[in-house]
């Protein structure tokens, strides 16, 4: 899969031999050419087995059925830390840190349910007259007539003002939880500051540092309704500070989980509109069906490309004999574009029917459980968007992130009409 | 066909014939009844068609098997009660003519 001058994806993707397809390989996401290789997979072997590969010998689950059936089977397929946790990077035991993305049940339980009631219906309700103000205030403050970073101005500043109101972070403070973020997810093969992951230990211990004085602040008032004073003040969590590899690997979680994928959703849904002009248009024609193209648009960007888990036991899936200790990566980015589970699934279609029904939030346990505040933040930038620009034009395709499991876009062009 | 009537969170009813067979869930979607969004399809596997279950009829539908893999997403769900169902996991019978069910404020 090397890239000559005229490089065709497509061809390379069927002729190349199945044994060795790699669709780890970073670069089929940075270069938007992963499409043809996942389509093979799906038709020819849709649980393919990868010897040596680029991120060690591993399972790929294509299909969004055998995903589903991988997703509610944590008894088999575990996404425990020590045995190489959701990622398909598998880091040196000193540095899997347990998180609870990262656990099985039953601890797992325990601490989800600690955080759950930031993102549940009630108080989606309370946020949402922040988020508006937010929204609103950004855009208008966009530029008019020239080209600017959608990236920078709207998608990482309104993720970012989230997370320091879930955080209860300082605003002027916000850059370092982008930064965090980014650290946190970096590979480290991918040309960034994060080289290694001793260099991402590094500059995550002053998260640690930040966050740990936060929470004896937090600790020792009444409890808030922010995520530091949630854990300190809970059952299942109160001596989380205690154990700081977890406590870190908690903090990353709900950082990036709070923050990244809503940012990337934020981007690639103006960039799937401006590459779909009928589309555009048929929101133009009737913003509302709003909430229906923002599940669309979610299932189009598959922030999370994969999710891994860790077989416990042997067993079978999709026909092929799964072995106790293998490696096993669900590709939503995949599963999303399964034409036996979705309707052209190729296709961007802004009412789709049933648009929520796609992989990526996950299922089952670990299913994500801020998805009804990302859809609610989508939602709302995408109605005050619509009543102030019906036109905004991509002046340069997007530039993505070096990355198999973050579907990031790094930058995006835009203008918007004088 | 049986009748079963899906209460909205704010009081809206509507009153379905769901065939024998399909799930309390499945008849809410083919019709377009809102609130009950059922993000997995059926799978047991996201809690966004969770219900209440009219108190009369809680003893005929019953409780969610303890360990199960209902039990395990109820778990996670918001603004569960004691009468808490995945609408998923209810098939209708000829015994459900008249099942009455209730919508949460939102689904997560």
């Amino acid at each position: 899969m090397n890239a000559p001058v005229h490089f065709d994806p497509a061809s390379d993707a069927y002729t190349t031999p199945l044994s060795q397809i790699d669709v780890s390989d970073p670069k089929l996401f940075q270069d938007d050419t992963y499409y043809p290789y996942f389509e093979r997979l799906r038709r020819e072997d849709p649980v393919h087995y990868r010897k040596d590969g680029k991120y060690g010998s591993f399972w790929s689950v294509t299909k969004f059925k055998d995903i589903m059936t991988v997703e509610t089977h944590p008894e088999i397929y575990s996404s425990e830390a020590k045995l190489g946790g959701i990622s398909i990077t598998d880091r040196p035991m000193e540095f899997r840190r347990s998180s609870f993305i990262s656990m099985d049940p039953p601890r797992h339980d325990d601490q989800r349910k600690v955080v759950s009631p930031i993102v549940a219906p009630a108080n989606l309700n309370n946020m949402a007259p922040v988020i508006r103000e937010r929204v609103c205030k950004v855009l208008d403050g966009l530029p008019r007539g020239e080209t600017f970073d959608w990236v920078e101005h709207v998608s990482i500043e309104l993720t970012t003002l989230m997370l320091t109101t879930l955080f209860d972070f300082p605003i002027e403070d916000r850059g370092k939880l982008t930064f965090w973020s980014d650290c946190a997810t970096a590979d480290v093969n991918a040309g960034g500051v994060v080289d290694s992951e001793e260099k991402r230990l590094e500059f995550l211990t002053e998260a640690l540092r930040t966050f740990t004085a936060m929470w004896h602040e937090r600790a020792a008032k009444p409890p808030g309704f922010d995520l530091i004073s949630m854990l300190a003040h809970s059952e299942a969590t109160k001596n989380l500070v205690n154990d700081p590899a977890e406590f870190l690997g908690n903090l990353t979680l709900l950082i990036v989980g709070g923050n990244d994928t809503t940012r990337n959703s934020m981007s690639g849904g103006l960039w799937a509109l401006c590459k779909n002009p009928a589309e555009y248009q048929k929101l133009r024609d009737n913003p509302g069906v709003i909430p229906a193209m923002v599940p669309e648009i979610i299932r189009w960007q598959s922030p999370i490309v994969h999710m891994r888990r860790t077989a416990l036991a042997d067993t079978e899936l999709g026909g092929k004999q799964i072995k106790a200790g293998d490696k096993v990566v669900m590709w939503y980015i995949s599963g999303n574009r399964d034409e036996d589970a979705i309707d052209n699934p190729n296709r961007f279609i802004v009412d789709r029917t049933r648009p929520r029904h796609h992989l990526s939030f996950g299922f089952g346990v670990h299913r994500c459980v801020g998805n009804r505040l990302a859809e609610m933040q989508l939602i709302i930038l995408w109605e005050e968007i619509m009543k102030r620009f019906p036109v905004i034009e991509l002046v340069e395709e997007p530039k993505r992130i070096y990355s198999n499991f973050i579907h990031g876009i790094s930058e995006m062009k835009v203008r918007i009409p004088a | 066909m049986p009748k079963i009537t899906y209460i909205e969170h704010n009081g809206s009813a509507h009153a379905i014939e769901v065939p024998i067979g399909k799930s309390v869930m499945q008849g809410a979607v083919d019709n377009n009844v809102p609130g009950i969004d059922a993000d997995c399809g059926g799978e047991c596997a996201c809690a966004t068609c969770h219900v209440y279950i009219d108190a009369a009829w809680l003893d005929r539908i019953g409780l969610p098997v303890p360990g199960s893999q209902e039990a395990s997403m109820l778990s996670f769900a918001a603004v569960t009660q004691p009468d808490s169902r995945l609408s998923c996991q209810i098939h209708v019978t000829d015994a459900h003519d008249g099942l009455i069910v209730r919508m949460p404020e939102g689904q997560h």
